[in-house]
């Protein structure tokens, strides 16, 4: 019987079986940041012991920093303690960090890529669930709670237990502006934040297989809003593509090596999945959401269900916090905020589909629209490309990069009460601050709301 | 980590599904650098209203209803992977979460705080929402030994799984840590072999 893709990585990677236990898993690569890892550290401190292998940890900072004046210190006491906790760690346990002001610093999850630092059949971790994003490249990548980071910092391994395997297949041509992102969205509308659940899920399909590897990232990052414990896509001669000379992409004769490795990671014909599902790109709308998880989407023409479909005191009470009626559609409704960013869809390509659709038009006079690059080099190449010019003729702001309005820890937060249209990955209650009500959608959809101040169908735009 | 074996306690009820772990501790709260004093932001937009006053609807704020056990619905701990989340649960005072499924990570992490989730079936989740809702001074025993959960004022039970390794290191106070500790050699074994 033929393997998955996901067996062949798990099991290349397991050190030890423990009965009617966990298994302990290698960990190849090791990302960290200044919110989950702290305590880790101090936990090694209290054991006495340094890290196993500083040179499979990178360290940046992302989810705390703000998002102007990034070369004046921080002035929140709080984060800036949490900031320089991280460099002081780094420094004593002699890990490689790209801090504010370094040139690759950025979100994690748009770092580890864009450096070539993630690389397909590799086993990745990183204290922040959105870690199933390096999934796009064909390796197994997901979150872990702070304990573990520990674990992996003391002794380059994870206790886990193997997750069953699910196969979610997008055959077909997307419809004019839908993007990734409204496949990930749809795909979760249809299986639920908890559909995934105990799996860890691998992409396929030829709508999967024609999409960049930005575009890739996009539905592996969100894999874990259906619940799954990651997601992954076979790489391909676009994965090899992208990676190919960047800053620590292999070279020479081990990039030869690589090369030969990595075409052999494929699932086998055969092979067998604890669960599958089957879905067609072709019906796949622009998508928002109306609630407060990720699972509560709908195409932008559809309606947000009513009360009465469902008398579920989760739909009642985030219909309540939405301050939306069922049984209408969102089509229409007047916004306050647009958030482009996030490790979801702050890459260039995000940037570009922005910039194309806004040049030479205005954002509605009530819209505060931010854009928050996803790393430094993204920055830079939104710079390059003219894009920071586009952007600000048409009245967006581009700010510098982190986690920004994605979870609202610094001072970058939607107000009580407003609508943002936002291309995060989270909707939950308070996420982009207390009391802000977040709707999900593509850079596109975001894009085009920002433009007329209400929720738009971006197609009636394109032409 | 605490020990734990037996636990016989009046439950916390919050009946509602998908809780995710920005609600359990939001994130503007998660800029220590230690693992204390959580507990006091525990659910803090559920349990403060913007100006920080207590919301005398929720739960948390009841005087009635207290105890060592939360109990809530499905899909218990989605979303961020924040350890935060258990630990201000643990920090609060609880020892057990009920539900009758938990996300991942979630799981992962209270285990390795010593906080028990314990996954009930869909039909014995609302048989305790609905016996704390006539009785708030019900109680349940969580005995770990036998994997049982028992609902002391019927008398009725259930068993939960939990896998061997795990039940014993929560019986010992045991952490992954050390086990992982212990295989030091035979990672860098596995180092020194592999390439990637
Ligand atoms: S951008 Fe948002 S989801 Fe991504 S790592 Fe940062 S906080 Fe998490």
């Amino acid at each position: 019987m033929g393997r998955t893709l996901f067996d062949k990585i798990w099991d290349s990677h397991v050190i030890h079986t423990i009965e009617d236990g966990p298994q302990v898993v290698y960990i190849d690569r090791h990302f960290i940041h200044e919110v989950t890892s702290p305590q880790a550290f101090a936990g090694l401190k209290k054991r006495g012991i340094g890290v196993f292998n500083t040179s499979k940890t990178i360290a940046t900072a992302d989810h705390n920093v703000p998002t102007k004046d990034q070369h004046l210190p921080i002035k929140d006491a709080l984060s800036k303690h949490q900031v320089d906790t991280l460099i002081k760690n780094c420094e004593e346990f002699d890990v490689e960090l790209y801090g504010l002001g370094h040139p690759y610093q950025g979100i994690v999850h748009v770092i580890g890529p864009e450096l070539g630092i993630t690389q397909p059949g590799m086993t990745i971790v990183c204290g922040d669930s959105h870690t199933s994003t390096h999934g796009a490249f064909g390796n197994i990548a997901f979150g872990i709670g702070t304990s573990e980071v520990e674990q992996v910092l003391a002794t380059q391994c994870v206790l886990q237990r193997k997750p069953k395997t699910m196969k979610i297949q997008v055959d077909g041509a997307l419809r004019k502006g839908v993007v990734s992102k409204d496949i990930i969205l749809y795909v979760i509308s249809q299986i639920s934040t908890s559909g995934g659940t105990g799996y860890f899920v691998e992409f396929c399909g030829s709508a999967i297989e024609s999409l960049s590897m930005e575009a890739r990232m996009t539905i592996c990052n969100m894999s874990i809003e259906m619940g799954a414990r990651g997601g992954m896509i076979a790489p391909d001669e676009i994965t090899f593509n992208y990676i190919k000379g960047r800053q620590f992409a292999p070279q020479g004769s081990v990039w030869d090596e690589k090369l030969t490795f990595w075409k052999t990671l494929k699932t086998d014909e055969g092979a067998v999945f604890d669960k599958e599902y089957y879905f067609d790109a072709a019906a796949i709308e622009p998508m928002i959401t109306y609630g407060t998880n990720p699972g509560m989407g709908i195409g932008i023409s559809e309606k947000v269900p009513a009360d009465s479909d469902t008398v579920n005191a989760t739909l009642k009470k985030a219909l309540n916090y939405m301050d939306l009626e069922g049984g209408r559609q969102l089509l229409g409704k007047k916004i306050d905020y647009v958030f482009i960013g996030s490790c979801t869809n702050s890459r260039i390509e995000d940037l570009r589909m922005v910039a194309d659709l806004v040049k030479g038009k205005q954002k509605a006079d009530h819209v505060n629209a931010m854009i928050i690059p996803g790393s430094k080099q993204v920055e830079k190449q939104a710079v390059d490309e003219g894009i920071d010019k586009v952007l600000a003729a048409a009245g967006f702001e581009l700010r510098q990069p982190g986690c920004s309005a994605c979870l609202g820890m610094n001072e970058d937060k939607v107000p009580t009460g407003m609508y943002c249209v936002s291309t995060s990955n989270r909707n939950f209650e308070g996420r982009q601050g207390p009391g802000a009500r977040t709707m999900l959608a593509s850079p596109l959809t975001a894009a085009a709301a920002a433009l007329t101040g209400y929720v738009t169908d971006v197609r009636e735009m394109l032409n | 980590m605490e020990k734990f074996q037996k636990l016989i306690s009046t439950v916390v009820p919050l009946p509602l599904q998908d809780v995710d772990t920005d609600q359990i501790i939001p994130a503007r709260f998660l800029k220590a650098t230690t693992r204390e004093g959580f507990g006091d932001n525990l659910f803090r937009d559920w349990r403060y209203d913007p100006e920080g006053k207590p919301n005398a609807d929720f739960v948390l704020n009841q005087e009635n209803v207290q105890g060592d056990i939360l109990v809530a619905g499905k899909n218990f701990g989605c979303g961020s992977s924040r350890e935060h989340a258990a630990w201000a649960i643990y920090d609060y005072g609880f020892k057990v979460v009920v539900s009758s499924f938990f996300a991942d990570i979630f799981k992962n992490n209270a285990l390795n705080n010593g906080l028990l989730p314990v996954q009930v079936s869909d039909a014995f989740l609302a048989k305790i929402f609905f016996i704390i809702q006539g009785n708030p001074s019900a109680q349940l025993e969580i005995d770990l030994e036998n994997e049982l959960i028992t609902l002391q004022t019927t008398g009725e039970s259930e068993s939960f799984e939990i896998n061997a390794y795990k039940r014993y290191c929560l019986q010992q106070g045991y952490d992954d840590i050390d086990f992982l500790i212990s295989k030091k050699l035979e990672i860098q074994e596995f180092e020194n072999a592999t390439t990637i």
